[in-house]
C-alpha cells in the first residue's frame, strides 16, 4: 500500500481531473455526473485466489439534479478540503471532517454519519483510502499481547526505531495505532489468535496463555477495524504464520466479524485488498461446538436469523464454501447462539485449559 | 329510533302514545313497566302468563288473576322516569349536567326563534358543594305566560312540539320537564322558573315541582318579581351532578352550540371561572322553519288510525286532502280506489282493516315528495362565518345539499370544514355532529353521521387514514342534519339512525368537500415541494462554486460564470420535473 506522502500528485491530478469535468460540463450548460463504484455487497464477488472480495464494476451515477444538489455540493466541498489538506500535510480524523462541514452553512452535515458516508464516497470515487486523502479514522485499534515485539519509530519524522515487547505489558496490552504500515515485527509465535470479546483477551492474557501456547492475542472487540485488520495482515504475512479467530457462533460473530477480517466488507471494496486477512480460519465457537461441549445457549433473535439467511442468499463468501453453508443451516436448525463466554459454564478456565488446546490440536478441522 | 318501532317495541313508546293520544288515563301506560295494567283484561294476561309456563310438569298456582288484579295499576310517566332516566340522558352525574343544560337552551333558542328574536342566552353552572351544581339558562325569548308555567316545567310531555311537523330542536316536550324531575330527584329542591313576556307585564317567579304520581305539577311559589329583562324566560334547577373538562363536557357543549347557532350570542359562566362570551358572527335570525302536514308516506297505522279518529270532516276525502301534504284530489281518488273505500266514508266511522287498506294504498300511488320549506339549515356562509369566528386554519368550506327525503320526512344535510392552520395535525380529526342545531356529543360510533364520515376514503383527498378510524390531520368537520323529525336512536337524542336515505345524503356533502380540500391540499403540497425545490437551489448552488474555485483555483468571473449556468441547467431540469 502507498504511503500518503508518495501517492500525494496522482491523487491531487485526479481531484483536479474531476472537478474540471464538472465545470466543462456546466459551462457547457449539460447537467454534470459523477460516477462512485456501488458500496455493498451486490457489487463483491469472492475470489478464492485472492482470498479477498474484489469489487465487480457496478457503479452508482450522481447526475447533478434538483434533488441531488446538497449532496453534491457536499461531496465536492469535500474534496476541495481534501485537496487543500494534501498541499499542506494536514490531516483530519473522521470526527473532525465533521465539524469541517459545519463552516458550509447550508450544506453543513447535521450528524457525523451523513459527513462519514461522503468521505466513504470520495474514496471510492477515486479508489483510494482515506489516509491518502489525508483523513483519519476515528475507530480504535485492537490489543495485542504476546509472543510479539513491534518495531516502531522512535518519533514522529525520526529514523530512530524502539522495539515493543507485548509480553511486557503486564495486566494491560498494546494498542494497535490507526496507521500501521510502518511497523517491523520479530516474533517467533506459532498463530496469531484474534478475539471478539474484550472479555476473553482479559483472561487469556492474564494468565499467560500466550506463553503456553506460543501465540500472539489480538483483541478485536468486535468487528475488526481496518487498523486491526491491516496490523494482523501485516503480521501474518511478514511472518508467516497462521491466523486463528475465535468469536461468539452467532450469525454476526461469523458473517460480520470473522468474514469482515478474512476477505474485507462490501463498503470500500476497492480497498479489501490491503485490509483484509485471507489467511484467517474460523476455529470457533462452531454450531457443532454447542452441541460437542454442551454450551449454554440463548435463542437466536430474529435479526439473527435474517442475518444468517442473508449470508446464505447473499453473500458471496458463504456461498463460496459448502462448510458455511452447512455450519448456518446447523445454527437455524438449533435455532440456538451460543458466547465465547459461555464456557465458563464447565469451569472458568475451562475455556484454556480444555477448550482451545482441543481445538488447536486439530487446525485443519477449522472452518475456512 | 323510528316513530314505528317506538310505537311497536320498547318501553319508552308508550311515553308518547299517552301524550299523543291525550290524557285519557288508559291509554298511557299499556306496556311501560312489562307488566300486565290494562285493566279490562287482567285474565288474559295471566293465562297468557301461565301458559308460558312449561307444559311437562304442571306447577302449582302461585296466584290467580284476581290476586294479579291486585297489584295492577297505573304507572305515571313521572314514575316510570325515576325508574329509566338514562332513556332521557340523565344516565351518570357528568351526562345529567349537560342534558339539563342542553333541555333549558333547546327550549330558549327554539322560542326565541319562533318569536322571531335574535337569541341572547346566558349560561351558569355554580358549584354548591361537592357534586351539587346549580344551573341557570337564561334567555331573550318571548316569555311563558303565567298559567302555563306550572305545566311546561312540572309535567312530563306537555308541550307544543310532539305534534307539529316543523324543524325544532325539541321534539317531544320531556326535557325540561325531566330536567327539573332529576333535579327534584337528587336534591328534593323545586325548579324556579323567572319570566317575563313584555315590559308591560310583571315578571312572574315560580317554584314548580312534579307530583311524580300523578305526573301534574305542584307549585311550590308564586309571586310577582324584580326583573331587569323586558322579556324572556330564566330557568334554574339544582342537581347532583359532576362538572368535568374535555370531551362532552358543558363547556364543548356551548362551544359546539355557538358553532351550529352563528345568530346567536352566548355568555357562558362555568363553575368558578371568568364568563366566556361567544359573539355573534351573523346578525340575521336563520329562515324560519314552516310547519308542515305529514306526508303519507311517513306515517304509521296506528298514526293514521288516530287522525281518523279525531278528524272533524264529514268524507274521508277532505279529511285526506286536509290533513296530509302533498294529497291531490286525483292521488286521493286513486287511494281510494286501490284501498276499496268509499270517498264518501266518514273518517271516524272507517274500521281497522279499511284504514289498513288505506294505509297500503298510500305506497301504490305515487306522491310528490313533501315540501322543503319546512326546513331551515344554517348555511354555507353562517357556517363559514362561524367556523372562522373559532377555528384559525388556513382553509374553510362548507356545503348545504339540496333537502331530501326519508320515509316522508324532508331533512337536509351540511357540512363544513376548517383546515391546516393551528389545528393539530397529528391527531385524529375532530367531527362535530349537529341535529336541528343541537350538538350531539355521545355515542358518535353509533350514529350514522360517524358512519358516513368512516366511509368516505379521505386517503384520495390527500389525508391520511387508518382503516376503520377517522382520518388524521388539521382538520374539523361539521356535519348538521336539519328535519322536521330526526331520527335519533334514543329519546337522550344522542345518535342518528342509520337511513340510507341519510347516510348517502351525508357521504355526498363530504364527498363535495372532500374533492376540494383534496384540490386545496395537492395545491399546497406541489406548492411547498416548489418552494423547496427553488430554495435548494439557492442554497446549494454556490457551494459547488465555492468547491470548484478551490480545487481550480478559479477566478470570481469564471466562479460567477459556472454558478450562473449551473442555476439555468438546474432551472431547467426543474421546470421538465414540475
Amino acid at each position: 500500500m502507498a504511503k500518503s506522502g508518495e501517492a500525494v500528485s496522482p491523487v491531487i491530478s485526479q481531484i483536479v481531473d474531476t472537478a474540471r469535468a464538472v465545470e466543462t460540463k456546466i459551462n457547457g450548460l449539460k447537467k454534470p455526473e459523477m460516477k462512485f463504484p456501488l458500496r455493498n455487497l451486490s457489487n463483491v464477488r469472492y475470489s478464492a485466489k485472492k482470498g479477498h472480495f474484489e469489487m465487480l464494476g457496478k457503479k452508482k451515477e450522481r447526475t447533478l439534479a434538483v434533488s441531488t444538489v446538497k449532496s453534491f455540493a457536499q461531496t465536492m466541498r469535500m474534496i476541495a478540503l481534501s485537496k487543500q489538506m494534501i498541499e499542506t500535510d494536514e490531516r483530519a480524523s473522521k470526527r473532525d471532517a465533521y465539524y469541517q462541514t459545519k463552516a458550509w452553512a447550508e450544506a453543513r452535515c447535521d450528524e457525523q454519519p451523513e459527513s462519514d458516508a461522503i468521505l466513504d464516497d470520495i474514496e471510492g470515487l477515486f479508489g483510494v483510502n482515506k489516509e491518502q486523502l489525508c483523513f483519519t479514522p476515528d475507530e480504535h485499534g485492537g490489543l495485542v499481547a504476546g509472543e510479539l515485539v513491534v518495531v516502531d519509530r522512535a518519533e514522529v519524522g525520526s529514523n530512530a526505531t524502539i522495539d515493543i515487547d507485548c509480553t511486557k505489558f503486564g495486566s494491560g496490552a498494546y494498542g494497535i495505532p490507526s496507521d500501521v504500515e510502518h511497523l517491523k515485527f520479530k516474533t517467533k509465535a506459532k498463530f496469531i489468535l484474534c478475539i471478539e470479546t474484550g472479555g476473553i483477551f482479559e483472561r487469556l492474557n492474564r494468565h499467560r496463555f500466550w506463553e503456553k501456547a506460543d501465540c500472539i492475542l489480538v483483541s478485536m472487540a468486535g468487528v475488526p477495524t481496518r487498523s486491526v485488520r491491516r496490523f494482523v495482515r501485516r503480521l501474518a504475512d511478514d511472518k508467516k504464520i497462521p491466523v486463528y479467530v475465535f468469536v461468539d457462533c452467532d450469525p454476526y460473530g461469523i458473517a460480520n466479524i470473522y468474514r469482515t477480517l478474512k476477505v474485507g466488507s462490501g463498503n470500500n471494496a476497492h480497498l479489501n485488498e490491503f485490509f483484509c486477512v485471507p489467511q484467517a480460519r474460523f476455529l470457533g465457537v462452531t454450531p457443532q461446538d454447542i452441541l460437542d461441549y454442551d454450551l449454554p445457549t440463548h435463542p437466536l433473535k430474529d435479526v439473527d436469523i435474517k442475518r444468517a439467511k442473508d449470508a446464505l442468499k447473499n453473500d458471496p463468501f458463504f456461498q463460496h464454501y459448502p462448510e458455511w453453508a452447512k455450519a448456518f443451516e446447523l445454527l437455524l436448525k438449533m435455532g440456538k447462539r451460543a458466547e465465547q463466554q459461555a464456557f465458563a459454564a464447565h469451569s472458568l478456565n475451562y475455556v484454556m485449559d480444555t477448550y482451545l488446546p482441543a481445538k488447536l490440536k486439530n487446525p485443519k478441522s477449522f472452518l475456512p | 329510533m323510528s316513530k314505528k318501532n317506538v310505537r311497536a317495541k320498547s318501553p319508552q313508546p308508550s311515553l308518547f302514545d299517552a301524550t299523543a293520544s291525550e290524557p285519557e288515563p288508559a291509554a298511557a301506560p299499556v306496556k311501560a313497566a312489562a307488566l300486565p295494567v290494562a285493566p279490562e283484561a287482567p285474565e288474559d294476561d295471566a293465562e297468557e302468563l301461565a301458559a308460558a309456563e312449561p307444559v311437562r310438569k304442571a306447577p302449582t298456582r302461585r296466584a290467580t288473576a284476581e290476586s294479579l288484579a291486585e297489584k295492577q295499576r297505573e304507572i305515571s310517566v313521572s314514575e316510570f322516569f325515576v325508574k329509566n332516566r338514562h332513556l332521557l340522558g340523565f344516565d351518570n352525574k357528568q351526562k345529567a349536567l349537560l342534558t339539563a343544560v342542553r333541555e333549558c337552551v333547546d327550549n330558549s333558542l327554539d322560542a326565541c326563534e319562533e318569536a322571531g328574536i335574535l337569541p341572547e342566552l346566558r349560561i351558569e353552572i355554580r358549584e354548591l358543594a361537592e357534586e351539587r351544581f346549580r344551573i341557570a339558562v337564561e334567555d331573550n325569548g318571548p316569555g311563558i305566560v303565567k298559567a302555563q308555567i306550572p305545566k311546561i316545567f312540572g309535567k312530563l310531555l306537555y308541550g307544543s312540539k310532539f305534534h307539529r311537523l316543523k324543524q325544532q330542536r325539541g321534539q317531544q316536550g320531556i326535557g325540561v320537564s325531566a330536567a327539573g324531575m332529576y333535579g327534584q330527584l337528587t336534591t328534593g329542591k323545586p325548579v324556579t322558573i323567572v319570566s317575563r313576556t313584555s315590559p308591560q307585564a310583571a315578571p312572574h317567579l315560580f317554584e314548580v315541582t312534579v307530583d311524580t304520581r300523578k305526573n301534574q305539577p305542584l307549585v311550590l311559589k308564586e309571586e310577582k318579581t324584580e326583573w331587569e329583562k323586558a322579556h324572556g324566560t330564566r330557568v334554574e334547577i339544582e342537581m347532583e351532578a359532576s362538572y368535568k373538562k374535555g370531551r362532552r363536557s358543558v363547556d364543548d357543549y356551548v362551544e359546539q352550540t355557538a358553532l351550529s347557532n352563528p345568530h346567536c350570542r352566548v355568555l357562558y359562566s362555568p363553575p368558578g371561572q371568568e364568563t366566556i362570551t361567544y359573539e355573534r358572527a351573523v346578525h340575521e335570525l336563520p329562515e324560519e322553519a314552516k310547519e308542515i302536514k305529514p306526508h303519507p308516506y311517513g306515517v304509521e297505522l296506528g298514526r293514521l288510525m288516530r287522525m281518523f279518529q279525531d278528524s272533524q270532516d264529514r268524507h274521508i276525502s277532505t279529511a285526506l286532502k286536509n290533513d296530509f301534504s302533498r294529497l291531490t284530489p286525483k292521488v286521493v281518488d286513486d287511494i281510494l280506489k286501490i284501498a276499496g273505500v268509499s270517498p264518501k266514508a266518514r273518517p271516524r266511522d272507517l274500521d281497522t282493516p279499511a284504514i289498513e287498506r288505506v294505509h297500503k294504498a298510500f305506497t301504490k300511488v305515487k306522491i310528490m315528495a313533501p315540501p322543503t320549506n319546512c326546513l331551515s339549515p344554517v348555511g354555507e356562509e353562517a357556517l363559514l362565518k362561524g367556523l372562522r369566528l373559532r377555528f384559525k386554519a388556513d382553509y374553510y368550506d362548507a356545503v348545504t345539499r339540496p333537502p331530501a327525503v326519508y320515509r316522508g320526512n324532508p331533512f337536509q344535510v351540511e357540512v363544513a370544514l376548517a383546515h391546516g392552520g393551528s389545528l393539530p395535525a397529528e391527531e385524529l380529526i375532530e367531527v362535530f355532529r349537529f341535529a336541528n342545531r343541537v350538538p350531539l356529543q355521545y355515542q358518535a360510533s353509533a350514529c350514522a353521521v360517524t358512519k358516513a364520515v368512516l366511509s368516505v376514503d379521505w386517503r384520495s383527498y390527500g389525508m391520511q387514514m387508518s382503516k376503520g378510524a377517522l382520518p388524521t390531520g388539521p382538520m374539523v368537520l361539521m356535519l348538521h342534519i336539519a328535519s322536521v323529525w330526526v331520527p335519533f336512536t334514543s329519546e337522550s337524542k344522542e345518535a342518528i339512525a342509520h337511513y340510507p336515505e341519510i347516510v348517502k345524503e351525508l357521504r355526498l356533502a363530504l364527498m363535495e368537500v372532500g374533492r376540494r380540500l383534496g384540490l386545496h391540499i395537492r395545491r399546497g403540497k406541489r406548492e411547498a415541494a416548489e418552494a423547496k425545490k427553488r430554495g435548494y437551489i439557492d442554497k446549494f448552488i454556490p457551494h459547488i462554486g465555492i468547491a470548484l474555485k478551490e480545487i481550480l483555483n478559479l477566478k470570481d468571473k469564471e466562479t460567477d460564470r459556472v454558478v450562473a449556468n449551473l442555476k439555468t441547467v438546474l432551472e431547467r431540469s426543474r421546470e421538465n420535473m414540475v
